[in-house]
């Protein structure tokens, strides 16, 4: 409090009374506008950013118009780009890592808050921080030295003996290719989806859990009711782990085989946006072929905030669901 | 006399703080570090170095922002006119060594290795191969036991100048990947797994048998892959050596354009090894700074002289002398 004081002796030097004429505190109010104003600079960030994508990739949004979303052709030679392949194994990939990874991260989460005890919980709390911590290059050589010669031996043989019948489990195994990919992400996602979705379940007040044994409830039921409570920030976990999913560059790129086609099978190689601009970038050479790689960073940038902004809708209707008189 | 000893001092001194700045090709990288630490150490001059590869190097070299640039792949005639623009000097190419890129593979057989004719290759390539029991590729290694294997063909994924010499060659030899695939440091390949870096294809190489993919020549010797004998222009089967990339290197000497801008892949000789290329320096011919041009051409000369002998330990193959001397005289030329 004394250099609060000390502050206002000094305006006071100056003739300006610390409280205004509608009775906030002048510090307050600079500390507000200070950090409106840093608040203020992520949205620039965002606007010179898109800004200097759609200038840089004017060339080839003028040459090839929505063409360059639905082609699936990438052909450098014939100066032919369409980006289809990439945005699909971008999706495909990253779904197939939330779809592995949320589960277990719940799983993981639970255990950590509401069961183990608290010695063990420490433990692997600090193992699972640990894991989110690994450079992503590390875990693409492992993933290639280790996962891959794995899936290839013996996860792609069982997977085909018992549901090749499914196009998605067709073909021949590779090792690396989409599955690859999909379960690479999966192991780099989890760390961050589990420990903050334990931290959501953590916040959820002790009241709740008591009044559920107070009415009987097994631990079962009142682990239940605590995921409930704190689903949003499972949900926002979810998302998270989704965003780094869609941004992985380095591990993907070394297992998923960098072949733009669009295959249903998990076997076939596929290729990512992020991984195609790590590749490419340093040896573009022609004007068309920059313009056409920074408009797949546009496209990137776009479509990780539309995925954002429908998770955020999806989240909102439920919530909303609750509100009007759902069970909690 | 005192005043000379001072000047020269001073003259050294100057010298010693000159400080060179480079950037480009990748493939280079390891005896461009190797010349730089050992010119350093001789003279006194830093030469920085920074390997982001060819296309970058061209860009900066454009653009003004390095003193040399480096690329496995000539400038277009549309680049060299945009740095003359832009820079008022023309931009020249001075070959420092060649590298090979080598046929890799990996294939449960013993013996000796497999031979190959550019067309078998460029069709493996293409897809139209597909087992390694083809009688196409049986037929050109009589005693060796060719699995009943599909083959998986690996590539660079990443933008290169290794996959510029390897599609070029393809290229020249086979009409149809002339018009299906083309040449180029990327391109659309008709199949296969794509590796990031030389070190990215070694590992499919290693890992998948049945495997085979083409990769610097010192990465295959390296991580202990065999790799093809290809049939060259006169029809015999070579081996990727330093020798025979030298050779290849002086096969092509006699098409060799003015500016040294120059293709060897499928050249001249019997003893030429058909896939391999060089890598240049680029270099402005009248650079603004001139104690600068002065140190970059002392040390250009210093790398065609002693420094091809560091050349081999590290993989990569010496110019043969016809070419070194062509070098020397556009070295020469530097700021006249």
């Amino acid at each position: 409090m004394s250099a609060r004081r000390a502050i206002a002796r000094v305006l006071a030097r100056y003739g300006i009374s610390p409280v205004s004429q509608d009775g906030t505190n002048i510090s307050d109010r600079l500390f507000r506008a200070g950090t409106f104003f840093f608040a203020l600079l992520i949205l620039v960030l965002a606007g010179v950013m898109v800004y200097q994508m759609v200038d840089g990739s004017s060339l080839s949004i003028r040459e090839f118009g929505w063409k360059f979303v639905t082609s699936s052709i990438w052909d450098p030679v014939r100066e032919e780009y369409g980006a289809l392949p990439f945005v699909y194994g971008t999706l495909v990939s990253s779904l197939l890592a939330l779809l592995l990874a949320v589960p277990l991260s719940i799983g993981v989460a639970v255990f950590l808050s509401e069961l183990a005890p608290r010695w063990i919980e420490r433990i692997l709390s600090f193992m699972v921080e640990l894991l989110a911590a690994i450079p992503s290059i590390v875990y693409g050589l492992w993933g290639m030295f280790v996962l891959v010669p794995w899936i290839r031996e013996e996860v792609e043989p069982i997977l085909s003996d018992h549901l090749g019948f499914l196009p998605l489990f067709e073909g021949a195994p590779y090792g690396f290719g989409m599955l690859a990919a999909g379960l690479i992400l999966t192991v780099m996602i989890v760390p961050i989806v589990a420990s903050i979705s334990r931290d959501a379940l953590r916040s959820v007040p002790r009241s709740q859990r008591e009044a559920a044994y107070a009415l009987g409830a097994t631990k079962w039921e009142s682990t239940i009711l605590v995921m409930k409570y704190a689903r949003s920030g499972i949900f926002g976990a979810a998302l998270l782990g989704l965003g780094r999913a869609l941004g992985e560059t380095m591990a993907v790129t070394m297992v998923i085989g960098n072949r733009p086609i669009i295959s249903a099978s998990l076997f076939d190689p596929g290729y990512t946006m992020a991984s195609v601009l790590a590749n490419e970038f340093t040896e573009a050479t022609t004007e068309m072929y920059l313009n056409a790689l920074i408009e797949i960073a546009l496209l990137l940038f776009t479509i990780t905030i539309i995925v954002n902004i429908l998770a955020r809708l999806l989240m909102w209707t439920m919530t909303q669901n609750t509100a009007q008189g759902g069970r909690i | 006399m005192t005043v000379i000893f001072i000047l020269t001092a001073f003259a050294g001194s100057l010298f010693a703080q000159t400080r060179l700045n480079g950037a480009g090709a990748t493939f280079p990288y390891v005896i461009y570090s190797k010349w730089f630490d050992i010119y350093y150490k001789n003279t006194g001059v830093q030469i920085n170095y920074q390997s982001i590869g060819s296309g970058g190097g061209i860009k900066q070299i454009i653009e003004g922002t390095v003193d040399f640039g480096a690329t496995d792949g000539p400038m277009s005639d549309e680049h060299l006119a945009d740095a003359l623009k832009k820079q008022k000097s023309e931009v020249l190419h001075i070959p420092t060594v060649l590298g090979a890129v080598a046929v890799a593979y990996n294939l449960p057989t013993e013996g000796k290795n497999i031979r190959l004719t550019s067309t078998v290759l460029a069709d493996i390539f293409l897809g139209k191969i597909t087992k390694w029991n083809d009688t196409r590729i049986a037929e050109d290694n009589p005693g060796l036991s060719l699995p009943n294997r599909a083959i998986i063909v690996a590539h660079r994924s990443d933008g290169s100048g290794t996959t510029f010499i390897f599609t070029d060659h393809l290229a020249k030899v086979s009409a149809q990947w002339e018009s299906k695939v083309g040449r180029g440091t990327s391109v659309n390949w008709p199949i296969g797994l794509g590796g990031k870096g030389n070190e990215g294809v070694a590992g499919l190489l290693k890992q998948t048998v049945g495997s085979i993919g083409y990769v610097e020549l010192a990465y295959a010797v390296k991580n202990n892959l065999p790799y093809a004998a290809i049939q060259n222009k006169a029809g015999a089967f070579v081996a990727p050596t330093i020798t025979s990339v030298t050779a290849a290197a002086a096969g092509a000497f006699r098409d060799m354009p003015e500016d040294l801008r120059v293709s060897i892949t499928n050249p001249e000789g019997k003893d030429s090894y058909p896939i391999s290329g060089f890598t240049w320096l680029l270099v402005y011919k009248n650079p603004k700074d001139h104690v600068k041009r002065d140190a970059l051409t002392q040390f250009l000369k210093w790398a065609l002289s002693e420094g091809q002998s560091h050349a081999a330990d590290l993989l990569y193959a010496p110019l043969p002398k016809e070419v070194r001397e062509r070098s020397m005289q556009k070295v020469n030329s530097i700021g006249k």
